[in-house]
């Protein structure tokens, strides 16, 4: 984002993972290194991914040392600190950012015997896994809810990159409000960073000026939940419970919940079994939960919601079934289908009815 | 119309403040030429201070001083490295911000997830209430207008005053104003602090009224924003003003843009201070538009006394 800053950053993480790893050089149990693109503190994804980490930790107890570095921008920067985390003995890492795909592959082929797990992405190796979690499942539920709740018919979005994970969070989100509300409209604001609390503040107030009444995010910090308390309207939180916030605001909360699965995957590593995997989990492994709903929610919508995340669960709804269209009409999910897997992983398309275009 | 304009104006007005205390107080600080590249530290440092006594204290007076308190503090170890110990600048700044965005981790450790009710407006009976020019006006809460004082004092400091000659004769030539018995030392370090306690007054603006909350590195590289106004100001407080604005302003407008569907690439928008500030240091480069364009002579060269 900003050059100064990225090499101030990158220079601060070196430290970080030098001074990691020079506390740790004489015991002997097997090393496990988280990479956060966010603070710790972020309240959302960072923040999740150390909850994980902290539960391996409780897992595991003696046998295992993890080690973290935060902050660390997406690209090159990215390629450093996770070489210095290989080169120091981490046998397991865990790099939890989209951007940090080809950083991974590209230390992962230098570093062959350690394993690499790479979150969001969709290039594994011999020696990397992929995983994700459908967050998609979750913005089905928010976007029933939305369809309900919304009083002027406009959702707020405030959108990070334009990648198919948030292209895809998008476009569930609006087919599910619609499914409910006919008139529903989406007003989608990109503000290219994933963490920069005044921007997505601002992000909120121009779409809460522009008449949007439910505000979401695919944005890490809980800035846009508390803007959207301050005007009086609703919001969704993302990554963790953001209710602290934004008590009155918050209608849930779409939740990761990376617990199980890296405790899973560390035991794997100790137990000689680990092997390349691409997993993408829901509501059904756990690995997406939904926050508490707002009181004010009437209990009908709370059962359709429930009902919605019970289908989802048991397989009998899925959020991308077809008939779905593009902006232009064509066809992209027929009658009777469901969008697939490699369908939703590179979804770069609006579905019909978003009245907005992808930035290029 | 109006029902989306005032608001966005509006909050140009929440985006530009905080920039405008960090640019003005570095303005100061490379006038006297000193330049601390740790804005990004003071401004986080200011930011946790002023919301943790904030949110202690439950007063907004004691959270505003606290937050200049901050980053003066912070401000102050750069100055005793570089005028004392004559540590190299860039380092030293360098240095001061990653201290900076830890330590404020550090001290924010139990107030993530706090929260804090903002700062109170001024309104003024039914002035404020005047269409589009009241609440665009009036209604703002005081650390916004204190931004507008701050400029205009400091312009004024700077250019009409005793004070302000010898900020920027030390600044031009600091043998010159050691030889006829400145304190080069004394001066730098007052200016060190003042551009502290900005610096910590627009993140203390952050963490109490733009977004009242505490999360780590909440000021997202603001500190380096204000740092490139100031060059790009030429080393003016009211062009820096103007700078903070155009910046705050392109931001604010192209966030609504996309909301109306225009489109735009706000990848280029971002990119247009930095833009300004390298074909600034271009210019800056030869001798001669150099002195046009008033860089202060002595900016980033230590001081010592028998040298």
């Amino acid at each position: 984002m900003i050059a100064k800053k990225i090499v101030l950053v990158a220079l601060t993480a070196a430290i970080l993972a030098v001074g990691g790893a020079a506390g740790q050089a004489a015991d002997k149990k097997t090393k496990v290194g988280f990479v956060y693109v966010g603070p710790i503190g972020d309240h959302g994804w960072s923040y999740q991914h150390n909850v994980g980490r902290l539960a391996v930790n409780n897992a595991f107890g003696d046998k295992i040392k993890t080690t973290y570095v935060e902050s660390v921008p997406e690209g090159a920067d990215a390629a450093r600190v996770i070489t210095k985390l290989a080169r120091s003995g981490h046998k397991l890492i865990f790099t939890t950012s989209f951007g940090y795909m080809n950083p991974t592959l590209k230390v992962a082929k230098r570093f062959p015997n350690v394993k690499f797990e790479h979150a969001t992405g969709f290039k594994p190796a011999k020696n990397i896994a992929n995983y994700s979690a459908r967050f998609y499942e979750g913005r089905h539920v928010v976007g029933l809810i939305a369809g309900k709740m919304t009083k002027s018919n406009t959702i707020g979005y405030v959108a990070s990159f334009p990648i198919p994970e948030v292209i895809r969070g998008i476009n569930a989100t609006f087919l599910a409000a619609r499914s409910v509300n006919p008139k529903i409209k989406i007003k989608i604001i990109w503000v290219y960073t994933w963490f920069d609390p005044g921007k997505e503040a601002d992000a909120a107030k121009a779409l809460i000026a522009q008449g949007a009444d439910i505000i979401m995010q695919h944005t890490d910090s809980p800035a846009p939940l508390q803007q959207a308390q301050k005007s009086k309207v609703w919001a969704v939180g993302q990554a963790s419970d953001m209710s602290a916030f934004g008590p009155k605001a918050q209608l849930t909360a779409i939740i990761d919940d990376w617990n199980a699965y890296y405790i899973q995957r560390t035991k794997a590593l100790l137990d000689g079994t680990w092997k390349s995997q691409t997993v993408w989990g829901g509501f059904k492994s756990g690995m997406v939960k939904m926050a508490p709903y707002n009181k004010a929610i009437p209990a009908n919508v709370v059962a359709m919601a429930e009902k919605a995340k019970e289908g989802i669960f048991n397989g009998t709804i899925h959020p991308f079934a077809g008939p779905i269209k593009d902006q232009k009409g064509k066809i992209r999910v027929a009658a009777g289908k469901n969008a697939d897997d490699g369908m939703l992983l590179g979804m770069n398309f609006y579905v019909e009815g978003i009245d907005s275009k992808i930035p290029k | 119309m109006g029902d989306w304009l005032v608001p966005a104006l509006l909050t140009i007005i929440t985006a530009s403040t905080p920039l405008v205390f960090a640019a003005v107080g570095e303005v100061v600080v490379e006038k006297s030429g000193v330049l601390n590249l740790g804005v990004e530290g003071m401004m986080i440092v200011g930011a946790i201070s002023a919301f943790a006594v904030g949110v202690t204290t439950g007063s907004t007076t004691l959270a505003i001083c606290s937050g200049a308190m901050g980053g003066a503090t912070v401000a102050f170890i750069f100055g005793f490295l570089t005028l004392n110990l004559l540590a190299n600048q860039v380092a030293a700044g360098l240095a001061l911000t990653i201290f900076g965005l830890g330590f404020s981790a550090l001290l924010g450790h139990g107030f993530v997830g706090k929260t804090f009710p903002g700062l109170p407006k001024l309104e003024i009976p039914w002035i404020s209430e005047i269409p589009f020019f009241g609440p665009l006006l009036f209604g703002h809460d005081i650390l916004v207008y204190g931004s507008v004082i701050i400029v205009i004092l400091t312009t004024y400091v700077l250019n009409k005053t005793r004070f302000g000659l010898l900020i920027r004769a030390v600044g031009e030539n600091h043998n010159a104003a050691h030889s006829i018995g400145y304190s080069v030392k004394k001066i730098r370090m007052a200016c060190i602090l003042f551009g502290g306690a900005m610096a910590g007054l627009g993140g203390a603006y952050l963490s109490l009224a733009y977004t009242p909350l505490w999360v780590e590195g909440m000021t997202s590289g603001r500190g380096w924003i204000a740092l490139a106004l100031v060059v790009f100001a030429s080393w003016r407080a009211w062009r820096a003003f103007l700078g903070a604005y155009l910046f705050g302003g392109i931001t604010i407008i192209q966030l609504h843009a996309q909301g109306f569907g225009v489109e735009i690439a706000p990848e280029l928008l971002s990119m247009l201070p930095y833009l300004a500030t390298i074909v600034v240091l271009v210019l800056l480069s030869r001798d001669s538009t150099r002195a046009k364009l008033s860089a202060p002579a002595c900016l980033g060269k230590n001081f010592h006394a028998s040298g």
